[in-house]
Order: C-alpha cells, then sequence, then structure tokens
C-alpha cells in the first residue's frame, strides 16, 4: 500500500498512550501503583532497624532502597498489569486488537508500557529520596544496578502476563496476584536481605524470580557482588525471563472462558 | 495492484473449525468471494457463522482445510493481511473508561494509512458523541463506532458480524447505505446476519448456514427461486380446510393447520389465490388476517429449518 503504513514502535506508543489514560482513571490501580511503594518501605522501617545489618555490610539505607523499589516493582508493575491485562482480555479488547495490525507480542508490551514506565520512574525518584533522606551513599556498581531494575520490570511485566492467563476476573486478580508478590517479598530480598537468611534457605531464596533483580539492585549499591556471583544473577535472571516469555507465548490467553 | 477484477478475495475451502472440546462448529464448507462483493453469511444462532469469520479474520487457525485473503493465509500471514482489511467483532472490544475519540485516536495510531478520527465518527454519525466515555454510550452507538474503526484504514477487504444487531430502524437503514457505498467504491464486505431483510437488500450472494454446513448458497434470486410463496388467512367458524376448492386445483404444494388458520405452500402465487378467493367471494365467507407473500430468503430459510428438524 502506498499509505503511511504503521510502525511497531508507533503501534505501541498509541496503545501505551490510551493505557496510560486508562491507568489514570482507574482509583484502585492508581492507589496500589503510586502510595503502595511509597508506604511499605516505611512501615518496614521498623524491622530493618531490628536487623543487624553492620555484620553484613548493609546500612539501613540500601536495605530500605532495596526494600523501595521492590515494592515499585511488585506493585506499580506486577500487581497493576495483571488487573489490566485481566481487564482488557474480558472487555475483548485484546481480541479486538488481535484483529487489527499490532502483532501479538506488541499489544502485550503496549499495554504494559505505562506501568513499566510508572515502575522505572517510581524507582529512580525512591532512589534519590533513599539517597538523600537515608544516607544510602552512591552506588558502587551503578551498571548493575540499572541492569537489575532493567531485568525487574520486564520480568515483572512478562510474569504479570502469565498470571493474567489463569486469573478469570478483574477482581480475582488481587487474589491470583498474592502468591507472586508474598514469596518475592519474603523471599526474594525485598524485605528480609537474603543475606540474614541461613545459608540453605538463601541458596534456594536466590532462584525465585525476582531475586536476581533484586541482587543486583541491593549489591551493585553496596558493592559487595562479586563478579561471579553478578554473573551468575545476570543469568538466572535470563533464564527466568526465557521460561516467562516462552510461558506466555504458550499460554497467554486472549479472549475469556465462555 | 495486482489485482483484476475477478479475483476472489476471499476463498474459503473444504474449512473445517473444532473447538478444545471435541465441538465440531463449521463441518468442511467451501466458497469465494469476489472483489467489490457483498456476501452475506446468514444462519441461526450456533450455525457457524462467527466461527467461520473468526478463521477469516486470522483470529484462529482452521482445524482443517484451507482459508486465503487477497492470496493469503490470514492466520499466518498477518502483517500481509491485516493493513488490507477492516473488522467488526460480534461483540465490544472497547476499554470502557476511554471516550469515544481517545478510543479512535489509539486505533488510527495502530491502523495504516488511517483517515482522520473526526472523518471516521463523521461517517457514522458519532462526531458530536467524541467526548463521551465508552461505557456510557448505546448498544447502537458501540456498534457504529466499531463500524467507524473497521473503516479507519479505508479497507479492501471489511468482516462484519453481526453489524447492525441492537441498531433502532433508522440506524440500520444508515449502516445499509454506508455499505453499499462501499460496495460501489470497489469494497469486499463479507458480513454475518440473522436479520433476513438485511441479506436480502445488501447481498450479491449469499450462504445459509445450518449445523456448521451450507445450506443453499447463491444469489437472492437463485436462493428463493425454487421456494413456494405462502397464503395464509384464518377461517370463520363452522368452516375447516376440507370446505375450500381441491388444494391440487388451486396449484397449492403443501398446506398447515393451526386452530382456525390455514397456511398454504404454492409455486403459482396468482392462481392460488385468485381461486381462493373467487371461492370466499361465492360463499359470501370474510376470510381474516388475509396475507400473501412472494417466495422470500425467509421462506428458503424457515424451509431448511424444516429440513434439519426432519433431519434429525
Amino acid at each position: 500500500m502506498n499509505a503511511v503504513a504503521t510502525t511497531p514502535a508507533g503501534r505501541m506508543r498509541a496503545l501505551g498512550r490510551a493505557e496510560l489514560s486508562l491507568l489514570g482513571r482507574n482509583r484502585n490501580a492508581v492507589v496500589t501503583a503510586l502510595f503502595v511503594p511509597l508506604a511499605l518501605p516505611f512501615s518496614v522501617r521498623p524491622a530493618i532497624d531490628q536487623m543487624d545489618l553492620k555484620g553484613e555490610g548493609l546500612s539501613v539505607g540500601s536495605v530500605m532502597l532495596t526494600a523501595a523499589i521492590g515494592f515499585s516493582l511488585l506493585f506499580a508493575v506486577y500487581s497493576s498489569l495483571v488487573g489490566a491485562f485481566v481487564a482488557r482480555r474480558e472487555e475483548l479488547v485484546l481480541k479486538r486488537l488481535r484483529t487489527g495490525e499490532l502483532g501479538d507480542s506488541e499489544i502485550l508490551a503496549g499495554t504494559a508500557l505505562p506501568a513499566v514506565c510508572l515502575g522505572f520512574v517510581q524507582s529512580v525518584l525512591l532512589t534519590v529520596a533513599c539517597v538523600l533522606l537515608l544516607d544510602a551513599g552512591a552506588p558502587a556498581a551503578p551498571q548493575l544496578v540499572v541492569l537489575g531494575l532493567l531485568f525487574g520490570l520486564v520480568l515483572c511485566a512478562v510474569l504479570a502476563a502469565l498470571t493474567a492467563s489463569v486469573t478469570r476476573t478483574a477482581e480475582s486478580a488481587q487474589v491470583t496476584a498474592l502468591p507472586v508478590v508474598l514469596v518475592s517479598m519474603m523471599g526474594s530480598g525485598i524485605i528480609v536481605p537474603l543475606q540474614l537468611l541461613s545459608d540453605r534457605v538463601a541458596d534456594v531464596c536466590r532462584f525465585l524470580p525476582l531475586s536476581p533483580a533484586i541482587r543486583l539492585i541491593g549489591g551493585g549499591w553496596t558493592g559487595d557482588l562479586s563478579g561471579y556471583d553478578a554473573l551468575g544473577a545476570v543469568l538466572t535472571a535470563l533464564a527466568w525471563t526465557v521460561l516467562a516469555v516462552f510461558a506466555v507465548r504458550r499460554w497467554f490467553r486472549w479472549e475469556p472462558r465462555r | 495492484m495486482d489485482t483484476n477484477e475477478h479475483e476472489h478475495v476471499i476463498e474459503v475451502t473444504d474449512l473445517r473449525r473444532v473447538y478444545g472440546g471435541g465441538f465440531e462448529a463449521v463441518r468442511g464448507i467451501t466458497f469465494s468471494v469476489s472483489r467489490g462483493e457483498v456476501f452475506a453469511l446468514l444462519g441461526t444462532n450456533g450455525a457457524g457463522k462467527t466461527s467461520t469469520v473468526e478463521v477469516l479474520e486470522g483470529l484462529a487457525a482452521p482445524s482443517g482445510g484451507r482459508v486465503r485473503v487477497l492470496g493469503h493465509d490470514p492466520h499466518t500471514e498477518r502483517a500481509a493481511v491485516r493493513p488490507r482489511t477492516g473488522v467488526m467483532l460480534q461483540e465490544g472490544g472497547f476499554p470502557s473508561e476511554l471516550t469515544v475519540a481517545e478510543t479512535a485516536r489509539m486505533w488510527a495510531g495502530c491502523t495504516s494509512g488511517a483517515r482522520p478520527v473526526p472523518e471516521a465518527l463523521a461517517l457514522v454519525g458519532l462526531e458530536r458523541r467524541a467526548a463521551v466515555r465508552v461505557k456510557q454510550l448505546s448498544g447502537g452507538e458501540r456498534r457504529r463506532l466499531d463500524l467507524a474503526l473497521a473503516l479507519l484504514g479505508a479497507p479492501e477487504v471489511l468482516f462484519l458480524d453481526e453489524p447492525t444487531t441492537g441498531l433502532d430502524a433508522e440506524g440500520r437503514r444508515d449502516t445499509w447505505e454506508l455499505v453499499r457505498a462501499l460496495r460501489d467504491g470497489g469494497t469486499t464486505v463479507l458480513l454475518t446476519t440473522h436479520y433476513l431483510e438485511e441479506a436480502e437488500g445488501l447481498a450479491d450472494r449469499l450462504a445459509i448456514m445450518s449445523e456448521g454446513r451450507i445450506a443453499v448458497t447463491g444469489t437472492p434470486a437463485e436462493v428463493t427461486a425454487g421456494r413456494p410463496s405462502r397464503i395464509s388467512f384464518e377461517l370463520p367458524a363452522g368452516y375447516f380446510v376440507g370446505d375450500l376448492p381441491p388444494l391440487g386445483e388451486l396449484g397449492v404444494v403443501g398446506h398447515e393447520v393451526a386452530g382456525r388458520v390455514v397456511r398454504l405452500r404454492t409455486h403459482e402465487l396468482q392462481r392460488a389465490a385468485t381461486g381462493l378467493l373467487v371461492w370466499a367471494e361465492r360463499a359470501r365467507i370474510e376470510l381474516g388476517r388475509l396475507e400473501m407473500r412472494s417466495a422470500s430468503l425467509e421462506e428458503a430459510f424457515l424451509g431448511i429449518a424444516r429440513e434439519q428438524e426432519v433431519a434429525v
């Protein structure tokens, strides 16, 4: 055709813009995405104060920072996207989009775009706040922090699509999102740094989906992550991403069950 | 353009579609649609219309057989087909919290060669509803928004799944005029409907589907040809069908009686009607609720349903 053809980037931008409007109009999603990641770190502050951080080379600032970014990933990105994917599917929006020029991955990426951007901006702001208010210091290996954040954002979006496949209604999304949220908070080093767990438990927890991202962020900040450990975290994160993308391609539901 | 006028824009060969549970919704159908033609798939609910259209739209792969749209497989060669087709699903598909204009803008951003949003909305008479959220639209307005978006990219092929369901009489007529104008402009249209007058008035050719198969296909005239005309009336008290002149002599090929209401089927409407009315005049009888209809798509449709029941 001679007419102006669309590009994948243009299509995703158009979809992402509409999704941003929808995100802004969903009060539940706004509260979950904006306030939970801001409020939760302060609610766990007393617990962090009780921890024996010095012995592990940690500081309140760096632990709070990891917790804040972790909450942002879980609530601003993961939880809100599970709801968004389910709502779009149940309103037949995904089915309608598939009749158009967007590819399947473009539909999912475009839908996820605003939440992922929100999670990114929020993480940056939380980091700045931790540095200014809690003396978190400067990151020892900023490239690892950025890498961890990117892995976390992508993985949360893909996991949200996967969770949406087993969620029937937008209301039940709050329940089906819980396992990943709870397991990640407890076992991926978001509330309790893995260094404080017993070695055997920590070794298992390192293989949870969000653990490598959190480890890269926390370790990149404090600088106590060896090159070998960093590589291990990157490979684990990569493996989870590939696995989750494969699962989404295989099992994602585009239409409501009848 | 690599096309000629008589090219088959849509080709369906022995299409089958079986759902996960083993239900066979489409059981081997074959038809084709030429460029610039309006083709209607008719059928009762559950006949397999939507299951067929979804395969043509590329939403699902066929379980058997072959489907080509503009020479491509619509499922595996999505990128080649989608910029040239427009689709209107049977229902919904728009976030309820977006406004009409936002929805259209989003679609325009995803559609090659999209016409300006105000123009698209004006096409279906929604320009004054641009700032309204989709959830506040009436069912008919939602159908029109759907149509506007299907037309955004001025597609060569248009799939309309029950485009006028939920529309009032005026909205339905507007949609028909729009479809005719598109056809005159060279657009190929495949529509499903269960409104018989819609198929009769709009379609160049049609197929009546029943239980996953095509029962009959052709132009509306071909499909109704061979179908009998109908006469129905109510006999006054004290009169029975046996009092009528011998039905065979009137050219009546079949009849039904329900209480005092008599329905006759004939291939010679004028002869049967004359015989009946002359008899009534001579017997000084007033026939109540007298109706006569030439063979129509409705008769063809009901006839197929009857044959289906007999077969079961």
